[in-house]
C-alpha cells in the first residue's frame, strides 16, 4: 500500500463484513511511534482463525483464495521495527476483534499515513448505518469524530451517506487537522 | 468552524429530497473496495464517482456503493454499473479521470464507454 490510511480502509472493511455495528479507529502518535487500533463488535474470530489471519493464504472469502489485508499491515509494521497484535472473541456477550499495529515513524521504511480523511469518509459512505468512532491524537492535538453524535442531529430522515453530510464530515475532519501538529 | 447547527440545516434541507429519492436510484454504481481494489487505487475512484454524480445532478437516479472483491484482481480498480433492464457493465483499471468520462457519457448520456470495459481489456 502507498499509504497507511489505505491499510486502515482495508482492515476496517473486514470489520464491516464481520457485521459490526460499532467500529473504532484510533491513531495514537508520539514523536517516535504511530499506533493504529481498529476495534469492532463484529462476529469475531475463533482461536484457529486468529492464528491463521496473518497467513496470506487464509481468507473467508470465496472469490479468491488469498487474504492479504492483515499480512500486509503486519509486514509494513514489522519493517519499521514494530509489530501487530490481533485479539478476538466469538463469545455471545462480548464478540469482536481488536487489531493493533505499532509503527516506528523515524524508520526509513515507515509508510506515511496519507489521506486519512478520505479513508474515514469512504468508510462512512460505504457503511452509513455503522457507528464510526475515530480519534487521532498526538501530544495535545486531537481530531475526533463520532457518527452517533452526527446521527443524533440528523435523526432518521437523513442518512450519513448523503453527499452533503459526507462533505460536512470531510470538512469537519480537515478543519481538525488544520490545528493538528 | 463546522458546527452541529450546520448539520441541522442540512437535515432540514434534505428532508424534502429524501422523500423525492425514495423509489428512485435507477442506476447503481458499485466500486470494488477489497484489498486488491484499494491497493490499485479504488479510493480516489470511489470519491470521483461520489463527487461527480452529485456535481452532475445525477444523485436522484444514480447511487454509488461499495463491494468486496469481485474476483478479477488483476483488473482493479473495478467498477460495475447496474441498470434495470440492461446488461451489467464492468469497467476495469479505473482512474478518477476515466470515472469522469463514464459519468459524462454513460451515466448522463446513456452510452457505454466500451474502451474501459473488461471486454475491451481481455481482447
Amino acid at each position: 500500500m502507498k499509504e497507511l490510511s489505505l491499510n486502515i480502509l482495508d482492515i476496517a472493511q473486514n470489520s464491516v463484513k464481520a457485521g459490526a455495528s460499532v467500529i473504532k479507529i484510533d491513531l495514537a502518535e508520539t514523536e517516535e511511534t504511530l499506533e493504529i487500533t481498529v476495534t469492532d463488535n463484529g462476529c469475531g474470530m475463533t482461536e484457529e482463525q486468529v492464528s491463521s489471519v496473518m497467513d496470506p493464504f487464509f481468507t473467508t472469502r470465496t472469490t479468491r483464495n488469498v487474504g492479504l489485508g492483515v499480512p500486509l499491515l503486519k509486514m509494513e509494521a514489522e519493517q519499521t521495527g514494530g509489530g501487530i497484535s490481533v485479539e478476538s472473541s466469538v463469545s455471545e456477550e462480548n464478540h469482536g476483534t481488536v487489531i493493533k499495529a505499532l509503527f516506528y515513524r523515524n524508520h526509513i521504511d515507515f509508510i506515511p499515513l496519507g489521506d486519512i480523511v478520505s479513508t474515514i469518509t469512504a468508510l462512512i459512505q460505504g457503511a452509513p448505518d455503522i457507528d464510526w468512532i475515530f480519534t487521532h491524537t498526538k501530544g495535545e492535538s486531537a481530531v475526533e469524530l463520532d457518527t452517533a453524535e452526527i446521527r443524533a442531529v440528523l435523526g432518521d430522515d437523513v442518512r450519513l451517506d448523503e453527499y452533503e453530510v459526507i462533505k460536512w464530515i470531510e470538512e469537519y475532519l480537515k478543519e481538525g487537522y488544520d490545528s493538528f501538529t | 468552524m463546522k458546527s452541529l447547527e450546520e448539520l441541522a440545516a442540512i437535515r432540514e434541507k434534505m428532508k424534502g429530497k429524501v422523500v423525492l429519492r425514495e423509489g428512485s436510484g435507477d442506476i447503481r454504481v458499485v466500486v470494488g473496495m477489497a484489498t486488491c481494489g484499494i491497493a490499485a487505487g479504488a479510493r480516489p475512484v470511489l470519491n470521483a464517482f461520489v463527487e461527480g454524480v452529485n456535481n452532475e445532478g445525477l444523485a436522484e437516479k444514480v447511487t454509488v456503493s461499495q463491494t468486496g472483491c469481485i474476483g478479477v484482481c488483476q483488473y482493479e480498480p473495478v467498477v460495475e454499473v447496474f441498470e434495470a433492464g440492461k446488461d451489467k457493465v464492468t469497467y476495469v483499471k479505473m482512474t478518477p479521470e476515466k470515472a469522469a468520462e463514464v459519468i459524462e457519457k454513460h451515466l448522463k448520456g446513456g452510452e457505454v464507454v466500451s474502451k474501459y470495459t473488461i471486454a475491451a481489456a481481455v481482447e
